[in-house]
């Protein structure tokens, strides 16, 4: 099967020589070969074998051996890897169709070139535990999502987009290469399997740092976010649906090998990972409340999510360091359990997104209203996405926080005054963002979903091709599958963690769990049946009354039209009120002209800004700037000043040899 | 079982004795104490009229949200019986199934492209949103003080504890839930059910545009949480331990004591301002975290 793996890699290049029309099925039939291959390695290695899968990719050139190992922790990760990245491919054939008419074939060519090697980079990394090999792939991982998110580079904001996204990904590359030097001193072998060693005999916390900073980057925890608001939206939507929903949990993925073999610091360790995660959550969500470009507010709560999985990584560190090894389990599952989640339904939101853009050509929700009538599939699917990703039960969000909810709860009682402060704090943090999600996604659903259309953009709306709904439907039959049948999920994931972690011996409270678990979707059930029962009920009583149609009461006033409604920005108003000291929005007016006697057009202006983009990218970029236009001084343009300048360096080089200083 | 019949039995007379306790301190002589039950039945006969901007999230909402609070209820116990259903941290769900009620009375509001909707919406969405804190650090702190984390347990273990001082967290308790409660149910003094300028309307205007069939389920469904609540009073100011047949007795005292509070603070207090409201919620989460912190030295750990 390895050698299918290779052939497939060689025939990848061929994308660019098939015939246009054809393109799409090759790269599809190589999508779903390399989907079947690495689906049976994930199933062997999480359901049959006790010990991991390796697989010699090619033996031996140069003395440097390239296998593949993949134990329980990449078996998951490749689960979540081929059906969403699959979904994505199946959404991309209707959504790029427009774009079949103003672009050249190469652009078609080099964007499934690289969603294909984005896929393979994507598995190969979750797979590879030698650290040459893996960076190799960490760095094909961002060349090929930079391709992709760069499809429309005709715009230049994309473009710089782009290239800031690349940039920023290689300082994380750097960090993780950094690291990975560091811990070969001692092994001589660079990799993940050095990293035991070096832990053993070292002190954990540095390292864990100077990793975390690296995966940390592609993940989007905050601070290290910035790339991710801008990315997001710039990409097609299936891309953004796949980088959203996979590619930023690679960074997950290798916080998550490191820790396992972490030794001592682990107290320290679990703090900080669960402190910028809280940070990641909170913040994350009150700056996706005040966006009203639909997609920058997935973004935003891509970054929220992320935090919502550190929250579960850091209680999990944490439990280990107090030898609290239930408060550990409970963390890391709910914090997998949501890596899955979030897959599901970050990628069905971006679809929804995507299919909104793709109807209305805007994605500014100011601009939207009423599209549950015109686009009422897409609108229902938005709908239990944004339902699982606030949490709510019976749907597969609530049943990962209850995980993490339910390990913080239990281990209240019996713990330490630190450890009940910071689980407190932990439990107040993840309910705010639950609370804040809520009120993100009320808004989001109803300013584009409901009321009336606030622009003339959703008249020519109308519901896309049912190729574009099949991966959200697919979709939400597993958010479904997990919210209300969940112990099939849960249970392997148990499993996984009490192996990738080193945790045992608590059989016994894992059935606690699973009784827990089976009771909420009892309970799930339950409610959907209620909920059919009473809206039958409903529409029997209705059948015998009479029901009228009619305008919106107006309190009296006839002439009201959709311009009065509530927008994005005027729903967010109060919580921006509450929220001023941290999210900074800056708001101008131009007041209607006093002195003249007929008013004149009044501007209003409202800015949000991400205070972290603005300290960590924007002031550090102007003020280099700035040195930089200063030095440019010497950038004369006569030939004359550039020879004394070449002569200097020859005179200093020169004298410096003289007096042995180089 | 029993707590659910009980909830609902309750949810039958409370918005009545609220009306009564109301009348009595205004001096009028007010309606009887079925008038809400009448008035539900009047609803029901009524016809429906919707609005045309509206869609199929107006007309499934009231019914989500009235199926959110019977589900919450599943889980409250009574007296020492557990909860129908209950599991490990089960107030996790209890809030949470709340929150999806109200998830879709909020978009239905913004369903009829109404300003004033709009407007009670994203005040209900923004008070509620803020006032869980308070309600988790509440049940972290008994679940920390009992050392059990289902409802049904919570309540056993309550008066089981060897402390001297249960009797203060059941006050603390009774106070943030009542509270709550009142935020959940928008009563005063952060909402007022009785004005009459939709400005100053948080819930009430939200509903502007239910009529008939769904305006009834709207109203049980407001009736019921308040005896949700109640009982969840009810089981941390009385111990479970005792003769069944007092704790029915207690059962009704509290749920009609509760009421007559209601009943009393919206006589003889002024509603808040608007922007007065999030600091008033935000303060119960800072009560809630001194309870936390005096059960965090009751039980020793501070030394």
């Amino acid at each position: 099967m390895q050698n299918l793996l290779l052939t497939g890699i060689f025939l990848s290049f061929f994308i660019f020589f098939i015939p246009k029309n054809m393109k799409y099925w090759y790269t599809l039939l190589l999508l779903l070969t390399h989907i079947l291959i690495s689906s049976i390695w994930a199933a062997e290695s999480i359901f049959y074998l006790s010990s991991p899968v390796s697989i010699t990719i090619i033996p031996d050139i140069l003395n440097y051996d390239f296998s593949l190992h993949i134990d329980k922790l990449s078996g998951f990760f490749l689960i979540v890897i081929n059906f969403t990245s699959l979904m994505g491919f199946i959404y991309a054939y209707k959504y790029l169709e427009p774009y079949k008419r103003i672009k050249f074939e190469l652009s078609f060519s080099i964007h499934y070139f690289s969603y294909l090697w984005l896929y393979l980079s994507m598995i190969l990394v979750v797979c590879i535990q030698d650290g040459p090999a893996f960076i190799i792939m960490w760095e094909i991982m961002a060349l090929s999502s930079f391709m992709l998110v760069i499809f429309n580079a005709e715009n230049r904001t994309i473009m710089k987009t782009g290239i800031n996204y690349l940039i920023q990904m290689h300082i994380g590359m750097i960090f993780i290469l950094i690291a990975f030097l560091i811990a070969e001193k001692d092994s001589n072998i660079l990799g993940f399997r050095s990293l035991d060693i070096y832990f053993s005999e070292h002190m954990n916390f540095p390292l864990f740092v100077i990793f975390f900073l690296g995966f940390g980057l592609k993940a989007g925890f905050i601070p290290l976010h910035t790339w991710l608001p801008q990315a997001h939206p710039a990409a097609p939507s299936h891309v953004s649906a796949v980088m959203s929903g996979v590619m930023i949990k690679m960074g997950i993925y290798g916080i998550m090998r490191v820790t396992a073999s972490l030794h001592n610091d682990l107290f320290s360790i679990g703090i900080f990972v669960l402190s910028v995660s809280l940070i990641s959550g909170v913040l994350g969500v009150m700056m996706a409340i005040t966006q009203h470009d639909l997609k920058k507010l997935l973004a935003y709560h891509s970054i929220e999510n992320i935090g919502i999985i550190g929250i579960g990584v850091g209680i999990g560190i944490i439990g280990t360091s107090q030898n609290m090894t239930l408060l550990s389990v409970l963390g890391y599952s709910g914090a997998l359990l949501h890596v899955l989640n979030h897959s599901l339904f970050k990628s069905l939101l971006f679809f929804c997104a995507g299919s909104v853009l793709h109807s209305t050509k805007t994605k500014d929700v100011e601009q939207l209203g009423g599209l549950i009538k015109k686009m009422p599939y897409t609108a229902a699917l938005f709908l239990f996405g944004s339902l699982s990703i606030c949490g709510l039960p019976p749907f597969n969000g609530f049943i990962s926080e209850y995980l993490i909810y339910s390990g913080m709860f239990k281990s209240l009682a019996n713990t330490d005054l630190y450890m009940s402060f910071i689980l407190v704090a932990s439990i107040t943090g993840l309910t705010l963002i639950g609370g804040l999600a809520l009120f993100c996604f009320t808004k989001a659903f109803g300013v584009t979903f409901l009321g009336q259309p606030r622009s003339g953009k959703t008249k020519t709306a109308k519901e896309v091709s049912t190729v574009m709904l099949v991966p959200g439907f697919m979709i939400l039959i597993v958010i479904l599958l997990i919210g209300l049948a969940s112990s099939i999920f849960t249970g392997p994931i148990l499993l996984i963690v009490t192996e990738t972690f080193n945790l045992s011996g608590l059989q016994n409270n894992f059935d606690d769990v699973r009784n827990s678990i089976t009771k909420i979707n009892v309970t799930g059930l339950i409610f959907i049946i209620t909920v059919a029962l009473i809206y039958y009920v409903r529409r029997v009583v209705l059948k015998t009354k009479i029901v009228t149609y009619g305008p919106t009461w107006g309190c009296g006033y006839t002439a009201g039209n959709s311009r009065h409604q509530y927008t994005s920005t005027s729903f967010a108003d109060n919580f921006t009120l509450l929220a001023k000291p941290i999210l900074r929005t800056t708001k101008s007016m131009e007041s209607i002209g006093g002195e003249n006697l007929f008013p004149e057009s009044a501007v209003f202006r409202s800015k949000n800004h991400d205070i972290f983009k603005d300290f960590i990218i924007e002031y550090p970029k102007e003020f280099i700037l700035k040195v930089l236009k200063k030095i440019a001084v010497m950038q004369t343009g006569q030939i004359n000043h550039y020879i004394l300048y070449a002569f200097l360096f020859i005179l200093g080089a020169l004298l410096l040899t003289y007096f042995k200083l180089i | 079982m029993t707590g659910l019949l009980l909830i609902i039995l309750s949810s039958v007379f409370f918005p009545g004795i609220i009306l009564r306790i109301k009348s009595i301190a205004s001096g009028r002589k007010g309606p009887g104490i079925m008038q809400p039950v009448k008035d539900i039945i009047v609803l029901f006969r009524k016809n429906n009229v919707f609005s045309d901007t509206s869609s199929l999230i107006f007309q499934i909402a009231p019914a989500v949200g009235l199926t959110a609070v019977l589900c919450s209820s599943l889980l409250i116990p009574f007296a020492d019986k557990p909860a129908l259903i209950n599991f490990d941290s089960d107030f996790v769900y209890f809030s949470y199934i709340l929150a999806l009620g109200k998830f879709f009375m909020i978009i239905a509001a913004l369903d009829t492209g109404s300003g004033f909707e709009g407007m009670g919406a994203n005040r209900e969405a923004l008070f509620s949103m803020i006032t869980e804190p308070a309600f988790f650090i509440l049940l972290g702190t008994f679940s920390m003080l009992t050392g059990y984390t289902s409802f049904s347990d919570i309540f056993t273990q309550f008066y089981m504890s060897d402390s001297d001082f249960v009797m203060i967290f059941s006050l603390i308790g009774v106070y943030i839930l009542i509270q709550i409660a009142m935020i959940e149910n928008s009563r005063f003094p952060v909402d007022d059910p009785k004005t009459h300028l939709e400005l100053t309307m948080i819930h009430e205007v939200m509903i502007l545009d239910n009529s008939g069939f769904d305006k009834t389920l709207i109203h049980i469904t407001t009736y019921l949480k308040f005896a949700v609540y109640g009982s969840l009073i009810y089981n941390i100011s009385v111990p479970a331990g005792w003769n069944i047949y007092l704790q029915l007795l207690l059962f009704a005292v509290v749920q009609a004591l509760f009421a007559s509070t209601v009943g009393i603070l919206e006589s003889f207090r002024a509603r808040n301002r608007m922007r007065k409201n999030p600091d008033f919620i935000l303060t119960l989460t800072a009560i809630s975290i001194v309870a936390f912190v005096v059960v965090i030295i009751i039980r020793g750990k501070m030394i």
